[in-house]
C-alpha cells in the first residue's frame, strides 16, 4: 500500500510519537503480560519444587550460551538498521534488517539441534513439571522470534526501496524486546539450578 | 514516509560488546556453588543486560515519559499478580492447611492415567 | 491542510467483506454480535424450560439431558460474554464511533482493523464448529476450571474442550489488536483543537477498556496454552499429582475475568453518559470527576479478582485482603452513577426511547451493584457462592451492560449508523417489554438462591436434598418472564430491519447533540469529513445561557 493512500488518522501525532512507534509501544506492553505470567508462574512453582533442580540440571547452557550470544548481536544488527534508516540509508537499513533476521534463524536453528538432544535423551514437554513450563515458555518465545523475523524480512523488502523507514525502527523495538524476554529465560532456565 | 531522527545514536558496537562481557560473567558465576554469587550473577546480570538494551537500543529514556512508565505499570500488574497467587500456588502449607500432594516428587506413572 | 484521498467505489467484495472502513467493520461486528446472541439467548431458552419444566421435552430442541445442560450453560455465559457483549460493546462501537468522534477519517491502521475483525470472525466459527463435533461443545463452565476442563474423561466433551479454547484464544487476539488501534487512534489522530479533556466520554470509556482488557488478558493467554497443552499434550499443569496447580489456572482466569467485567462496563457507562448529556440536555455533571474515578476503577480492578475463590481454598488471609479491596471497589462504580444522577438533576429531561434505556441502565446496574456486596465479602459469600444468589447478582450487572446499555446505544446511533429513525412506539414497546420481564426473570432468582438453590445443575429432581418442590414456582416465574422477555425481542428486530428500508429520513443531527459525529450526513460517507474539522471546547455544551440554541457543537468556531 504506497502511502498516499494512507488515512489521515495514521499521519497525524497528537501524542508527538508517530503512529506507527506508538502502537509498537502497546504492543510491547501487551507482550510483557503474556510474557510476565507465564514467568510468574514459572517462578511460583519452581520455587514451591525445590526437586525440579534435577530436572533444570540437564538443560544444554551451552547453547543457551550460545542463543544469547545470537539474539545479542542480531539486536545490534537491528539497531544499526534504525541508525541506517534514521540517515535516510534504505538498502542499507534492510541489510542489517536481513542480517538481524539470519541472527533469528541461527537462534531457532541452535534451538532445534538442543531441543533434539533433549528429546533424545527422553526430555520432552511431558516429562514432567520443569520440562512442560521449559518447553512452554522457550517455544512460546521461539515462535515470537519466527513471527519478528517475517515481519522483518517484509519490512526489509521495503526499506530497500526506501519506502516506510520509519517502520525499521518499530521492527527493531519489536525485536529488542524479544531479546530481553530471553535475557530473563536464559538464567531461569539454563543456569538457576 | 521517512522518520525525523529523534534520537542521538550512541556507539552501538561498545553496547553490545558491554552486554557479551556481561554474558561471560554470568556463566562464570553460574559455575560457583555459593548460592549469592550464583543468584546475583543470573539475575543480577540479567537485569543490568535488559536495562542496557532497553536504554540504548530501545531508546526508552528519550521517548516520551509515559511510555516507560506504562511499560512499568504493566511489570507492576505481573508482581501483583504474583502477590496474590504466590501464597496459593508457590508455598505447600500454611496457617491451617498443608497440601501433601505438591509436596510428593512428581509421578511420571500418574500421565498413563490420563489417557 | 486537508489531504484528498480518492477511491473508486469498490465492488460488493471489497465494500462488505474486505473493507477498511471503520464504519463497515463497525457493522460486521455488530451484526456477529448480535447473531451470537440470538443463538446465545436460545440456549437460555433451552434450559431455563428445563429449569422451569424439568425433564420435559423443550420445544424447539428437545430433551435435555446432564450433558448436555452443562454445554448449554457453557456456552450460554462464553457466547454472551465474548461474542456478544464485547464485539457489540467495544469494537462494533468502538470502531463506528472512535474516528467520527475524534474528527478523523479512519482508523490509525484500516487493515489492522480488518484483520481483527476477519480473527473475530475465525474465532466466532470456531465457537461453533465445536457444536457439531462428537461430544458437542465444551460442557465445563465458561469457567473452565480443571481438571474437569482438562481431562477429557471428566467432561465428556474432548474435542469440544480444545475448540472453545481455541475460540477464546482467537477472540482474545482479535481484541488485543482492535484495542490496541483504538488506543493509538484516541491518542493520536485527534483533530486539531480537542485535548484530552475535550474526548466524548463514551471515546474515553472505550479506550480505557481496551487497555484494561490489554493488561489483564496476557496471565490467561498463558494459562490457556497451559490449559491447551494439558488438554492435548499430557503436561501436567494443573494436575496436582504432577506437580501442578488446579488454582492457578483459576488465579490466572479470575485475575483476567474480573478486569473483563470492568471491560464490558466501562463502555455501557460511556454509552449511557452520552444519552444522559443529550437528553437532559445537559453537561455531565464532573467530566473530569468520572475520568479519574474510572482510573481508579481500572486499576482497582486488577486487585480485586479472588472474591471469586472465597471457597475454592485459597489462603485465608488472602480472602481477608480481597475482601477489603472488593468493598472498595464499590466506591468509585456508586461515585460514577451518582455522577450521572447529578447530570439529570435539573436537566431538561426527554423521555426518548434512548433515554429510557439510558435511566433503566443507572436502576438496574445499581442493583446489581448492590447485591454485589453480599458476594464480595467473604463470609455471606461462603454461603452464596454457586447459588443462584450469584447469577441473579451478574445478570443485575450484565445485562444492563450488554443489553440495556447497548439498545441505548443502538436506538441512540441507529440514526447516524443508517440514516434513518426507529420507529419510537416500537421503541417503547421494545423497552417496558424487556426491562418489566428481566426484573420477573431474576428477582426471584435471588430468592431461590438465598434459599440455597445451586447453580449448574440440571435438574433438582436427581438430588433430594435440594429439590425442594416449594420453591418450583419461583424457578417456574422465572421462565415464563423470560419466554415474554425474548417474544419483545422479535419487536425490537422488526423495528430495526423495517427502519433500515423505510424508517423516517433522520438527517444530519437529529437528536440535536455536540459532539462530531453528528456533524457529518447520516450515514456518513467514506472519509468521513468533506472537509476536517477543528474542535474549539469540550463535549458536552448544552443549555449555554444566551444562545439561539440550546447547545454548542464541538466544531463550530466561537
Amino acid at each position: 500500500m504506497s502511502a498516499s493512500a494512507k488515512p489521515i488518522a495514521n499521519t497525524r501525532s497528537g501524542t508527538g510519537i508517530p503512529t506507527a512507534r506508538l502502537i509498537t509501544w502497546w504492543v510491547i506492553a501487551s507482550e510483557i503480560v503474556i510474557f510476565g505470567g507465564l514467568l510468574a508462574s514459572y517462578i511460583m512453582h519452581r520455587i514451591g519444587h525445590p526437586e525440579w533442580a534435577e530436572s533444570a540440571s540437564h538443560t544444554l547452557t551451552w547453547a543457551g550460551a550460545l542463543n544469547t550470544f545470537v539474539l545479542l548481536t542480531s539486536s545490534l544488527c537491528a539497531v544499526l538498521a534504525h541508525k541506517a534508516a534514521d540517515a535516510h540509508d534504505g538498502p542499507k537499513a534492510a541489510k542489517l534488517l536481513r542480517l538481524t533476521a539470519l541472527g533469528g534463524l541461527i537462534f531457532l536453528c541452535i534451538k532445534g539441534y538442543e531441543w533434539t538432544l533433549d528429546i533424545r535423551e527422553g526430555f520432552v514437554l511431558s516429562s514432567g513439571g520443569f520440562w512442560s513450563f521449559y518447553y512452554t515458555l522457550a517455544g512460546l518465545h521461539g515462535l515470537h522470534v519466527l513471527a519478528g523475523m517475517i515481519i522483518m524480512l517484509i519490512v526489509a523488502a521495503d526499506a530497500a526501496k526506501n519506502q516506510e523507514l520509519q517502520r525499521v525502527e518499530c521492527i527493531g523495538l519489536y525485536w529488542h524486546f524479544v531479546d530481553i524476554v530471553w535475557i530473563f529465560l536464559f538464567p531461569l532456565l539454563y543456569i538457576a539450578r | 514516509m521517512t522518520t525525523e531522527a529523534h534520537v542521538q545514536h550512541p556507539n552501538y558496537v561498545k553496547i553490545w560488546a558491554i552486554l557479551v562481557a556481561l554474558l561471560i560473567v554470568s556463566l562464570i558465576g553460574s559455575m560457583s556453588h555459593i548460592r549469592a554469587v550464583l543468584l546475583i550473577a543470573a539475575f543480577g546480570v540479567a537485569v543490568v543486560k535488559a536495562y542496557l538494551v532497553a536504554k540504548n537500543f530501545m531508546h526508552v529514556n528519550v521517548e516520551k515519559r509515559w511510555v516507560p512508565y506504562l511499560l512499568i505499570v504493566c511489570l507492576l500488574f505481573i508482581f501483583i499478580f504474583f502477590a496474590g497467587v504466590s501464597p496459593d500456588v508457590m508455598k505447600h502449607s500454611g496457617l491451617h492447611w498443608t497440601n501433601p500432594s505438591a509436596d510428593q516428587p512428581a509421578q511420571p506413572g500418574a500421565a498413563a492415567k490420563h489417557e | 491542510m486537508t489531504t484528498e484521498v480518492h477511491h473508486a467505489e469498490p465492488g460488493i467484495f471489497r465494500k462488505y467483506f474486505f473493507s477498511t472502513d471503520h464504519k463497515m467493520i463497525a457493522m460486521q461486528y455488530l451484526f456477529t454480535g448480535m447473531a451470537m446472541a440470538l443463538i446465545g439467548g436460545f440456549f437460555a431458552y433451552v434450559f431455563r424450560m428445563q429449569l422451569g419444566f424439568p425433564n420435559q421435552q423443550v420445544p424447539g430442541y428437545g430433551i435435555v439431558t446432564p450433558g448436555r445442560y452443562n454445554a448449554l450453560v457453557t456456552m450460554h455465559g462464553s457466547i454472551m460474554i465474548f461474542w456478544v457483549a464485547m464485539p457489540v460493546l467495544i469494537a462494533a462501537f468502538g470502531n463506528f464511533l472512535i474516528p467520527l468522534m475524534v474528527g478523523c477519517d479512519d482508523m490509525a491502521f484500516p487493515r489492522i482493523n480488518r484483520l481483527s475483525y476477519q480473527i473475530f470472525l475465525l474465532s466466532a466459527l470456531v465457537l461453533l464448529a465445536s457444536f457439531l463435533v462428537k461430544g458437542g461443545p465444551f460442557g465445563g463452565a465458561w469457567t473452565a476450571y480443571p481438571p474437569l476442563s482438562a481431562v477429557g474423561a471428566y467432561n465428556l466433551t474432548p474435542i469440544g474442550a480444545t475448540l472453545w479454547l481455541l475460540a477464546v484464544a482467537l477472540e482474545f487476539i482479535a481484541f488485543l489488536l482492535g484495542g490496541i488501534n483504538f488506543t493509538v487512534t484516541t491518542m493520536n489522530s485527534r483533530a486539531p483543537g480537542m485535548k484530552m479533556y475535550d474526548i466524548p466520554l463514551v471515546v474515553w470509556m472505550i479506550v480505557l477498556a481496551s487497555i484494561i482488557f490489554m493488561c489483564s488478558a496476557g496471565p490467561l493467554i498463558a494459562g490457556a496454552v497451559m490449559l491447551l497443552f494439558d488438554q492435548t499434550m499430557s503436561t501436567g499443569f494443573y494436575d496436582p499429582t504432577r506437580g501442578g496447580d488446579p488454582l492457578l489456572w483459576q488465579h490466572l482466569f479470575w485475575f483476567f475475568g474480573h478486569p473483563e467485567v470492568y471491560v464490558v462496563l466501562l463502555p455501557a457507562m460511556g454509552i449511557v453518559a452520552e444519552v444522559v448529556a443529550v437528553f437532559a440536555r445537559k453537561k455531565v455533571f464532573g467530566y473530569k470527576t468520572v475520568l479519574y474515578t474510572t482510573w481508579a476503577v481500572g486499576f482497582l480492578s486488577f486487585v480485586v479478582w479472588a472474591h471469586h475463590q472465597f471457597v475454592a481454598g485459597i489462603d485465608p488471609r488472602m480472602a481477608n485482603i480481597f475482601s477489603i479491596t472488593t468493598l472498595l471497589i464499590s466506591v468509585p462504580i456508586t461515585e460514577m452513577v451518582f455522577l450521572y444522577i447529578a447530570t439529570l438533576y435539573g436537566g431538561s429531561i426527554h423521555l426518548d426511547t434512548p433515554m429510557l434505556w439510558a435511566l433503566a441502565f443507572i436502576a438496574e446496574f445499581m442493583i446489581g451493584g448492590v447485591t454485589g456486596i453480599f458476594l464480595g465479602s467473604s463470609g455471606t459469600d461462603i454461603y452464596l457462592h454457586d447459588t443462584y444468589f450469584v447469577i441473579a447478582h451478574f445478570h443485575y450487572t450484565f445485562v444492563p451492560i450488554a443489553i440495556i446499555a447497548v439498545y441505548a446505544g443502538i436506538t441512540f446511533w441507529y440514526p447516524k449508523m443508517f440514516g434513518r429513525m426507529l420507529n419510537e412506539t416500537l421503541g417503547k414497546i421494545h423497552f417496558w417489554g424487556t426491562v418489566i420481564p428481566f426484573n420477573v426473570i431474576f428477582i426471584p432468582l435471588f430468592i431461590t438462591g438465598t434459599a440455597g438453590d445451586q447453580r449448574r445443575v440440571y435438574s433438582y429432581a436427581q438430588f433430594a436434598e435440594q429439590s425442594r418442590p416449594a420453591l418450583q414456582h419461583l424457578r417456574t416465574t422465572s421462565t415464563v418472564a423470560l419466554l415474554v422477555m425474548l417474544a419483545f425481542q422479535f419487536v425490537f428486530l422488526f423495528n430495526f430491519f423495517r427502519s433500515v428500508r423505510s424508517g423516517t429520513s433522520a438527517g444530519a443531527n437529529p437528536w440535536r447533540s455536540t459532539t462530531l459525529e453528528w456533524t457529518v450526513p447520516s450515514p456518513p460517507p467514506h472519509g468521513n469529513f468533506a472537509e476536517m474539522p477543528t474542535v474549539y471546547r469540550g463535549p458536552y455544551e448544552y443549555g449555554l445561557p444566551g444562545r439561539a440554541d440550546d447547545f454548542l457543537p464541538q466544531n463550530v468556531p466561537d
